[in-house]
């Protein structure tokens, strides 16, 4: 018997790999949907979302608003530049003003670690969340592990790693507690000053060079490197970054077999992936994009009490 | 609070009475009267004549030295709505502090000798635990200018901090250390490197990566640590180095000690009894600077205090408001409230764990701090102020927040049944607060 998920969706550390795994399995079924000509069944209809957005996203923010109107939900994004705090309003105001709204999900991206979960313990509605802080992107960890799996056919015992800016990047924490969840090992590969203190005790292998990295993995899951760090001063500079870390198609011609490529998005070509890779055949980037919407359905499906035995049946009629 | 023995004697009776400061470990009673210590005998062998005489039984109860906390946050003038000089002071005398000394980071910064004057007659007013001054290094604690030890010292302050903020500047606190050793008061310095620690919001180590939070670094405390007891050594001035917290901090106050550096620290109770794991789930009311650190630290630091390189356990209590609290963990104030737990969580970790025995904890709190600090108090010699805390150091209790004397309700020890509860507290032989039976 497989713990339900509970109320929220806060972050994969918490989850065990059969929690993963449902979510995964669950996706399956919606992948289809979104190959129909009419994208939509009525499985959340009545149901309303809020999509609450501290931080600015595009390819998040629609794909998770894709994936709750394929499903029927009604669905309002609310939108802030800068903190709660530079807003004025604190975070448990809104909270409680929404609440107070009557809805039934909140899906929450914002700048600080760990608001999701302070959202998630004062208010009744479900948390998803989408990005908080340095801390976890847990629908982003879900939708790589989807596209590994149906690359691979597995996850366990696939060696991934996970290129760059590990310290600031909440999707290698998902990517990391997911992936190693599901019986894969792990690597990281980036500049020390990029990497966690601690990394060692995430029971993960770190290479200090991408050459090295190549040559084990199965996969690569290329991180976004922000022009932010090279200001802050954690690197010298890009161009030396893209020299000594950038994954190009000379790197990858070297390796033993041929890797899978992944990127959250979004890109900054020329620095942590060439264009050639980026485009390459190698490249699943775009499957992730795709991915992603399925990954969003079953969660919000799961979360608002779907028997993931019924997905398949979800698709065409009631919950 | 109670006036009843204000006129008279007050005869506290049959208690154990503990006095580290003049080799006192005994059952008996103690005599005060006119403000000071007149007598300590047998039980029924110190008696008085004349005057009415107020007896408190004190039987099964420890009769200490009132503790000085050398080391708190009382927000006035300022931030009155967190915390006043006064509610303050009723805090300190519910946690059986009959002394504490004020940090100087108020709004304006105590740096001039009207800021000082001002907090000592707000103290006269409140009329509980004594408060004493300290004063800013420097002024606004800017960091720049010295601000005016002599005429601070002269309006009753008792040492200089920039507490809240580190003196960066090597130069300013070296002529710091010096300028005091003029005043013969201790120099307090809060140890931060403040490049390492930018932004820091926990410990620097697995649980601020597992939670995505910015580290602070151990060594951020312990370069100034170092820094602080070599200018010490290069001025022969007092360094006192406040809330320390980790291993490597209490191995180079051995190695400061052990050459005769004029160094003395203190610990607070939370990073003697709590770990960086309270922060999982991102409990604001576990977030303080320095941070909890991990359970390696915190048995170096109960160690240290057993064996004497941290000379005093003082609160660093921090009231916040409790919606400053109420917000996302990196936007949340530093500290927490400690006055009215400081004596329970000293006793449930320290002295029922086995680590130290009373009389050790008596002299953390109550004879080493008003010893360091040159403060009256802190012993029972006859003559000494009348300066007394009487307390059962086996009564549980569970921790309620909203019981607190203390305008501040951010503790994380919430809910905890810790083991300690105070019954009396004297200041100048008059009773400012009693156990509520």
């Amino acid at each position: 018997m497989i713990e339900p998920l509970g109320k929220d969706l806060l972050g994969l550390e918490p989850l065990s790999g059969d929690q993963i795994r449902l979510i995964l399995d669950t996706a399956e079924p919606f992948k289809e949907i979104s190959e129909r000509a009419i994208k939509k069944v009525p499985t959340l209809r009545g149901s309303t979302i809020v999509n609450l957005f501290f931080e600015a996203s595009t390819r998040t923010r629609v794909s998770f608003e894709f994936a709750e109107k394929r499903l029927s939900a009604d669905t309002v994004n609310v939108a802030s530049s800068g903190s709660s705090v530079s807003k004025g309003e604190t975070l448990v105001d809104t909270a409680r003003n929404l609440e107070a709204m009557r809805i039934d999900m909140v899906v929450i991206r914002h700048g600080a670690s760990g608001a999701a979960q302070f959202l998630a313990e004062r208010i009744e509605s479900n948390v998803i969340n989408a990005g908080d802080g340095t801390h976890e992107h847990p629908t982003q960890g879900l939708l790589d592990l989807l596209t590994l799996r149906d690359h691979f056919k597995r996850l366990a015992g696939l060696k991934i790693c996970i290129c760059g800016d590990v310290l600031h990047s909440r999707v290698a924490r998902s990517n990391i507690w997911g992936l190693q969840k599901m019986g894969a090992e792990v690597a990281v590969c980036g500049p020390r000053s990029l990497l966690p203190n601690a990394i060692d005790d995430f029971g993960v292998t770190v290479f200090n060079r991408i050459e090295d990295a190549i040559q084990w993995a199965d996969a690569l899951n290329v991180l976004r490197l922000q022009l932010e760090r090279m200001q802050a001063g954690y690197i010298p500079s890009l161009r030396e970054y893209n020299r000594v870390f950038g994954i190009s198609s000379e790197r990858l011609d070297r390796a033993p077999k041929d890797l899978l490529i992944l990127h959250p998005g979004p890109m900054n070509r020329g620095v942590e992936i060439d264009s050639d890779v980026a485009d390459g055949p190698h490249s699943v980037i775009l499957n992730q994009v795709t991915n992603g919407v399925a990954v969003r359905m079953a969660v919000l499906y799961l979360l608002a009490g779907g028997k993931p035995e019924l997905a398949e049946a979800a698709k065409s009629g009631g919950r | 609070m109670t006036r009843a023995s204000s006129e008279g004697a007050l005869l506290l009776r049959g208690g154990r009475i503990l006095d580290p400061s003049s080799n006192v470990d005994e059952v008996g009673d103690v005599l005060l009267s006119n403000g000071v210590v007149e007598a300590i005998g047998r039980i029924g062998e110190v008696r008085r004549d004349g005057d009415e005489l107020h007896t408190i039984d004190c039987a099964g109860r420890v009769v200490s030295p009132g503790f000085v906390d050398v080391h708190c946050h009382l927000r006035e003038p300022g931030r009155e709505e967190v915390e006043t000089i006064a509610t303050g002071a009723r805090a300190a005398a519910a946690g059986g502090f009959t002394a504490v000394c004020a940090m100087p980071n108020t709004d304006p910064v105590t740096d001039n000798q009207a800021a000082v004057g001002f907090i000592i007659s707000q103290a006269r007013l409140a009329g509980a635990s004594r408060v004493y001054p300290i004063g800013a290094i420097s002024i606004g604690e800017k960091g720049e200018t010295l601000a005016e030890f002599g005429e601070m010292v002269g309006a009753g302050a008792v040492a200089v901090s920039d507490d809240g903020k580190p003196v960066v500047s090597a130069q300013l606190m070296r002529t710091a250390l010096e300028y005091a050793r003029t005043f013969g008061i201790p120099v307090a310095d809060h140890c931060e490197e403040p490049t390492l620690a930018a932004g820091g919001a926990m410990n620097e180590g697995i649980m601020s990566a597992r939670l995505g939070l910015r580290g602070i670094p151990a060594e951020a405390e312990e370069i100034m640590a170092i820094r602080d007891m070599l200018l010490a050594r290069l001025t022969g001035g007092h360094i006192h180095l406040c809330h320390m917290s980790t291993k490597g901090s209490v191995e180079l106050i051995r190695w400061g000690k052990e050459r005769g550096i004029n160094v003395t620290a203190e610990v607070c109770p939370h990073h003697l009894s709590l770990t960086e794991e309270a922060v999982d789930g991102y409990d604001t009311n576990a977030k303080m600077n320095p941070p909890l650190r991990t359970l390696a630290d915190v048995e170096a630091l109960q160690q240290a205090v057993r064996d004497g390189t941290i000379d005093v356990i003082a609160t660093d209590h921090a009231p916040h408001h409790y919606d400053e609290k109420e917000r996302e963990f990196a936007d949340a104030p530093n500290g927490i409230v400690g006055l009215e737990t400081a004596l329970a969580v000293n006793l449930t970790w320290l002295v029922h764990s086995g680590i130290i025995g009373l009389p050790l904890l008596v002299e953390r709190m109550a004879c080493a701090p008003a010893r360091l600090f040159k403060l009256p108090g802190g012993t029972l010699r006859k003559g000494a102020l009348a300066d007394v805390t009487v307390f059962d150091p086996d009564a549980s209790w569970t921790v309620d927040p909203a019981r607190f004397r203390s305008k501040g309700r951010n503790t994380p020890y919430t809910g905890q049944t810790l083991r300690g509860l105070v019954d009396l507290t004297v200041v100048g032989g008059r009773i400012i607060h009693q156990r509520q039976s």
